[in-house]
């Protein structure tokens, strides 16, 4: 058995002090036993002399330093997995909450999990139809990316998720999918959402759950999305099967971390988030992808909350930097009533390219989207100069301009939460509304395309 | 062999004791898994270690052991094609051996120890013989003649050369004899990666380094042995253009550094080199390419290494006389490495807790970079190396220490706009605001490849500075408060950012434009505009000059294949026809 220690030094915030401890490793697993028995899990964040600083998942609370023991378990935290875990229902650190039965694991994994090697990745390049078209027209999504979403406050972040969710698939294809979804620190009425959506789409047979709700210790968070992710490659690259990871709300995620760094006194980075924040967010978003030789893939759909709606802040930034574009929610729009709000300019998809095109979606794709990048960014600087000077300053071009914003707005950007609309209709409507616009203006579509899609 | 204890884990660092006697910057062995580790600093007989691995699972009381040599990387045939992470570790031989993802402790030598090169000497028993001097040389590409020299620190006579045939890396292929006595020779070198490989002299860059991107060759061009940097928010496109360069750039050699960025950009590069072919010579590009990858997912501390491991690869690569191109995405990544250790040792922090020694290894880095006459006492060769870094500020905001330290020693400056990337302006770079000082270096270069480049490149500055001053006035009070010379001046600018600056990095036609024929586009552009004045003042309207429908094949001039360059003369002389029947038409209704 393990060696248990009474020699509790300090707590302080999330963490604790032990001293006089003969064998320990770093990042290693700990349970800690208050005087009442109850049992606490911890991880050991750093090893100096004799003494290890643990950071405790369920917080400190009601921790005493003459009665509480600590025993070092020798290893790194795992979960077990096995393929009873779909339609479950854990908490943050992978334990049932659902009143099922427990799960006998497969196998343990390291949540941790391991970098894959880049010679071993494949490039994602199958285009997956999301049936939105701000995403699948303009910011395309592709299997095996990450792309996260960009919300703030009050915009309807969620909904857009369990859309995706709901009518995502890759055309010609009938393939086994699975969600495997993160909740941090969110409220219980938005998980809620999620679940009821999962139950009535019947995604829950094929979903696992991870719940960590506000109310619920907030250290635990940092260990949520390793769980989550440790569980979606169990599933893609030893059960094949392609797995969308949604994780929500990462700006609650790196608040744990925040927290755990002030409380060690690291010298604070921008905003008092620690300087390895972008190192840290790695490790979990770089944790998609597809890897040759296998069947399976994860695609993720992390979502955060911008703090003011400030896509400099740390979070988004940070995020950003990682991530393989960003689909970015604008309150302007949310206002107009215009859902899904996707502001599609600032929004990216750095896979798109490879995803579109003859063969994958269709031929004019990259060169329609272009063309209405830059009508649509036109037509916006448009209205903005008409706001200063009124309609009239405008030039005849820049009123049509502004016309097609406004049409792009409503017609191509403004769908049902439950309209799917396929890719060909996605591009017909770009098409349909690029009328509006005088035919010498159109300088990135090529003639042929004009007489194929236009003029039909 | 000095052998210490571990009493302190704080994730990449590691402290251990009873270390008296390691030298500063030694590799270590580290715990029961043998991690590798680097010195960073001394304290009596304590010693801070950088641990290239993950450390999670070590434990306190486990062995350090000091491997007596600091960090340093294989240098010799085989180095090229291949893929390798910051301490040089062959990303692929890895994976054959433990599987997708990457575990710790395993030891691989970088190069291939049993594939066979084909030698041919280059000298002869009895030369006398000093580093840099050539001995043989090895096909080690279709593209690249490896060179094998003499190693820095040995001069003599040779008494023993192979003779042509095949050889391992560490087959004896020469004997010299020293004052210190004889020296056996293989093809492999070892070199530490912090410590600059010596050259005669630096010269001052006079060559482009053409990249076929014309915002940068005909604006802001880069010169073969000079410095760019490219800082820029997230998705304002410095990747691209980082790999625009890799694939298109006239260099002989090129490095690409995956510092501490995403996994699938090197996938990308791994997939689509071997298939892109070299615009001069129709190989793949993957033949004259090394991938160094630390991805951000890689440990920490390895992503500090992987500069100074390319660097050194390229120095290599440039004493054989070659010019070498590198590119470092992110630099950024490598600077909060920094950070991240200087942290963990407790170091006092300067700006944004940047340790106080930023500015100075920044400068080191790029310092590596420059046109050199290389070693050799028989020759004067001539190598060079690019460094153009990648920064990615917090933000976008320049103030950040690292695009500020970088800006005070490289000589050009491509700055990014997330504003212009939304509008889908790429490459986003701001004309206004970026800089190269190289214009003067080239000036000679350029009139033997396009004259009057420079003089239609300050006439269209000139215009892209009017227009923004112009645009602030419109703001204000509308475009009917313009005169007809100042609409001429938007649209003539509005064709040169769409119609040039702009370049599509995925189109097929538009991905590279050589020297020649960015000359002609932006000639023909000028040319109108030129054309266009001259109307003006005979009082020809603006609109009857916007109309001409030769304008919509100017805009459409990029998509002139490289081998039609004669289009251009046809181009010219039409537009010259259309303007003399505009002044016909004119003159009549007068
Ligand atoms: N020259 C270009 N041509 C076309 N698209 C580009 C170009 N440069 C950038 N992009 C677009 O911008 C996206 C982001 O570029 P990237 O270089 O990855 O940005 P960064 O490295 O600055 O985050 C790319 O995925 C691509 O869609
Ligand atoms: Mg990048």
């Amino acid at each position: 058995m393990f060696k248990e220690y009474l020699s509790v030094t300090a707590v302080s915030g999330p963490l604790l002090l032990a001293e006089h401890i003969e064998e320990v490793k770093y990042g290693e697993l700990v349970e800690i036993e208050l005087e009442n028995k109850e049992i606490r899990r911890g991880q050991v964040l750093e090893v100096s002399g004799d003494k290890a600083l643990i950071q405790i998942f369920e917080g400190s609370t009601g921790i005493n330093l003459t009665g509480s023991r600590v025993r070092f378990s020798g290893k790194s935290i795992e979960i077990g997995v096995s393929m009873d875990m779909l339609s479950r229902v854990f908490n943050g650190l992978g334990e049932p909450i659902d009143n099922g039965p427990k799960i006998l694991p497969e196998k343990k994994i390291d949540i941790n999990g391991s970098p894959i090697n880049p010679y071993a990745r494949d490039f994602p390049q199958e285009f997956i139809q999301t049936g939105i078209s701000s995403i699948d027209g303009m910011n395309t999504l592709v299997r095996g990316q990450k792309l996260p979403i960009f919300s703030g406050s009050g915009l309807p972040h969620a909904r857009i998720a369990a859309q995706i969710a709901r009518q995502a698939k890759v055309l010609g294809k009938e393939e086994e999918f699975a969600v495997v979804f993160g909740a941090m620190g969110i409220t219980f009425e938005e998980a809620n959402f999620f679940i009821e959506d999962f139950k009535k789409t019947g995604a829950i047979d094929r979903a696992v759950l991870f719940i960590n709700l506000a109310s619920d210790p907030p250290i635990e968070r940092i260990a949520t999305p390793r769980v989550v992710l440790s569980t979606a490659e169990y599933l893609a690259f030893e059960k094949d099967k392609h797995v969308l990871v949604i994780l929500t709300d990462m700006t609650n995620y790196c608040e744990a971390l925040r927290e755990v760094s002030a409380a060690r006194k690291e010298v604070p980075g921008r905003r008092g988030y620690p300087g390895y924040l972008y190192t840290d967010l790695a490790s979990i978003y770089e944790r998609a992808g597809r890897i040759q030789g296998k069947k399976g893939s994860i695609t993720q759909i992390p979502i955060l909350t911008m703090p003011e709606d400030d896509k400099t802040h740390p979070v988004p930034d940070l995020t950003g930097y990682i991530t393989e574009g960003q689909i970015l929610l604008s309150r302007a729009l949310h206002q107009k009533n215009i859902y899904p709000p996707i502001d599609v300019l600032p929004s990216l998809s750095r896979l798109k390219q490879k995803g579109i095109g003859r063969g994958r979606t269709r031929e004019d794709h990259a060169d329609v989207t272009n063309q209405l990048f830059a009508a649509y960014a036109r037509g916006k600087e448009a209205k903005e100069l008409a706001v200063i000077l009124g309609d009239a300053a405008l030039s005849d071009i820049d009123k049509q301009f502004s016309k097609f914003a406004d049409e792009y707005e409503n017609k191509f950007l403004a769908q049902g939460e439950y309209t799917n609309r396929t890719i060909e209709e996605t591009l017909n409507i770009g098409w349909e509304l690029l009328k509006i616009l005088p035919r010498s203006e159109l300088k990135r579509v090529k003639e042929e395309q004009i007489k194929t899609y236009m003029d039909k | 062999m000095i052998k210490g204890q571990i009493v302190k884990i704080a994730g990449p660092l590691v402290v251990a004791e009873n270390m008296a006697g390691v030298s500063m910057y030694n590799v270590v062995k580290v715990s029961k898994f043998g991690l590798v580790g680097e010195v960073i600093e001394l304290k009596q007989d304590k010693v801070s270690i950088q641990v290239y691995e993950e450390t999670i699972g070590i434990g306190r009381g486990e062995p350090v052991e000091d491997t007596g040599v600091p960090l340093s990387i294989e240098l010799g045939p085989g180095l090229l094609e291949s893929i390798f992470d910051g301490i040089q570790r062959p990303l692929d031989v890895i994976k054959q051996k433990t599987g997708n993802y990457i575990t710790r402790g395993v030891s691989v030598p970088a190069l291939n120890r049993d594939k066979k090169w084909a030698f041919e000497p280059l000298a002869k028993k009895g030369d006398k013989v000093s580093p840099g001097d050539k001995l043989g040389v090895v096909q080690e590409t279709v593209l690249i003649k490896h060179y094998i020299m003499v190693p820095n620190d040995i001069e003599g006579e040779l008494i023993e050369l192979a003779v042509k045939g095949n050889y391992t890396i560490t087959e004896l292929i020469a004997k010299i004899k020293t004052t210190e006595g004889v020296q056996e020779i293989t093809m492999l070198r070892k070199w530490p990666v912090r410590k600059m490989r010596p050259y005669i002299e630096k010269m001052a860059p006079k060559e482009l380094l053409s990249s076929g991107q014309r915002v940068i060759d005909t604006f802001f061009p880069v010169t073969k042995g000079g410095t760019a940097c490219i800082p820029g928010p997230f998705g304002s496109g410095k990747t691209v253009v980082q790999q625009q360069l890799a694939k298109w750039a006239d260099a002989d050699v090129v490095i690409y550094i995956g510092c501490g960025e995403r996994g699938n950009e090197i996938t990308d590069v791994l997939l689509e080199f071997p298939e892109l072919k070299d615009p001069k010579s129709g190989e793949p590009l993957m033949k004259r390419t090394v991938l160094v990858a630390n991805t951000s997912n890689m440990p920490v501390a390895a992503r500090e290494a992987s500069i100074y491991t390319g660097v050194t690869m390229a120095e290599y690569y440039r004493d054989m006389g070659y010019n070498v191109a590198l590119m470092a995405d992110s630099t950024s990544r490598w600077a909060e490495a920094l950070r991240e250790i200087s942290g963990r040792m407790e170091e006092m922090p300067g700006e944004e807790g940047y340790p106080a020694y930023l500015a100075s290894r920044i400068a080191g880095f790029y310092e590596r970079a420059g046109q050199v006459v290389c070693l050799a006492s028989k020759e004067k060769r001539i190598g060079s190396i690019s460094i153009i870094g990648a920064v990615s500020p917090p933000g976008g905001d320049l103030s950040d220490p690292v695009v500020q330290a970088t800006l005070r020693i490289v000589k050009v400056f491509w700055g990014l706009e997330d504003k212009l990337a939304y509008r889908r302006h790429f490459p986003a770079i701001n004309w206004l605001r970026s800089y190269s000082l190289y214009l003067e270096n080239i000036e000679e270069y350029l009139k033997t490849v396009a004259p009057e480049i420079s003089s239609l490149r300050s006439k269209s500055m000139r215009i892209l500075q009017e227009e923004a001053e112009l645009e602030e006035i419109v703001r204000l009070v509308g475009v009917d408060a313009l005169s007809d010379h100042d609409k001429l001046t938007m649209e003539t600018a509005k064709s040169i950012r769409e119609d040039f600056l702009h370049q599509n990095a995925f189109d097929m036609q538009d991905t590279y434009t050589s020297l020649k024929k960015q000359y002609n586009m932006l000639k023909l552009i000028i040319s109108f505009h030129e054309r266009s004045l001259k109307c003006l003042e005979n009082k020809i309207s603006t609109k009857e000059i916007f109309n001409l429908p030769v304008r919509d094949k100017i805009a459409k001039s990029k998509f002139i294949p490289e081998d039609q360059m004669i289009a251009f003369d046809y181009l010219e002389n039409e537009m010259s026809q259309v303007f003399e029947k505009l002044f016909a038409h004119h003159t009549e209704k007068k």
